[in-house]
């Protein structure tokens, strides 16, 4: 009964990390606007996801929580996708530049400020539906 | 929790604009040096930048890997009456052009702007996360 309980907060965990993840790269990528070469990396947050918690969207359960994974007993076993389950690595992608640069580097300062103002607002989005859930639950021990 | 290496990644980047900032700064304050004896005036320097990784693919951090001076030849004023005029009357000025400098010190100050306001709004994240569950 715990885990149908916890499961409701799996989805928005995930989502939480990935976000983070997405957040530590685009300020990555800021913090080498100027350096010669660099190539900007990102990764598609909603296939990342899907990838993550074992969803698809199409033909999927669409009850929160339940999956179509593979179960697994110890920590070493592989996920539907080949890694190890609950690791979060999304696949890295290469943007593509808007202008060239004699330098070569692909970042594009406006993109990835949009990008980050997004990230954040998305990241708090996602801890306002955690605490949502949290007090949800609350309600439902107390009964009040 | 890869939101701490935020701060080592944007660290890195603040500390390399001030880098960069203070060579800038060297350049403007010696612009107008003239040659001495040995007729080797003040040569621009310039910083080169470089990605360095910290930790996993997609936590790059920033690093001045080397300071190189610029050996384009100084600007030659005709001046016979300086002090420190050569044979034929020019004095060797530095190579500082203080367009491509100022230009720099933009760059290099919006760079740095941008990489604090990226360390500030991980910190605030950081925070609301830290009072995740309390009633938020």
């Amino acid at each position: 009964m715990l885990k149908q309980m916890t499961d409701a907060l799996n989805f928005n965990a995930t989502a939480l990390n990935l976000r983070s993840e997405r957040q530590r790269l685009i300020a990555s990528n800021i913090a080498n606007a100027d350096t010669p070469g660099y190539t900007a990396r990102d990764f598609n947050f909603s296939d990342a996801l899907r990838q993550a918690t074992g969803r698809t969207s199409r033909g999927g359960t669409g009850i929160p929580g339940t999956s179509l994974a593979m179960a697994t007993s110890r920590s070493g076993h592989m996920g539907l996708n080949g890694q190890p389950a609950g690791a979060a690595r999304p696949d890295l992608n290469y943007a593509s530049p808007a202008q060239t640069n004699l330098d070569n580097n692909s970042v594009d300062m406006d993109r990835e400020r949009a990008s980050f103002a997004d990230n954040t607002v998305r990241y708090e989005a996602t801890l306002r539906f955690i605490n949502g859930q949290v007090r949800t639950l609350n309600t439902a021990i107390t009964g009040q | 929790m890869s939101m701490f290496k935020i701060f080592n990644v944007s660290g890195s980047a603040v500390s390399a604009q001030t880098q960069r900032l203070n060579v800038v700064a060297s350049n403007l304050a010696n612009a107008d040096t003239v040659a001495g004896p040995d007729r080797q005036a003040y040569k621009a320097r310039q910083v080169t930048f470089s990605t360095t990784p910290m930790g996993e693919v997609g936590t790059a951090g920033v690093s001045v890997t080397s300071i190189t001076e610029d050996n384009s030849p100084g600007r030659r004023i005709h001046d016979p009456k300086h002090p420190q005029a050569d044979a034929e009357g020019y004095v060797t000025y530095s190579n500082v052009n203080a367009v491509e400098e100022m230009v720099n010190m933009i760059s290099a100050s919006r760079s740095y702007q941008n990489n604090v306001e990226v360390m500030n709004t991980a910190k605030t994240l950081l925070m609301k996360t830290l009072q995740m569950g309390q009633g938020g």
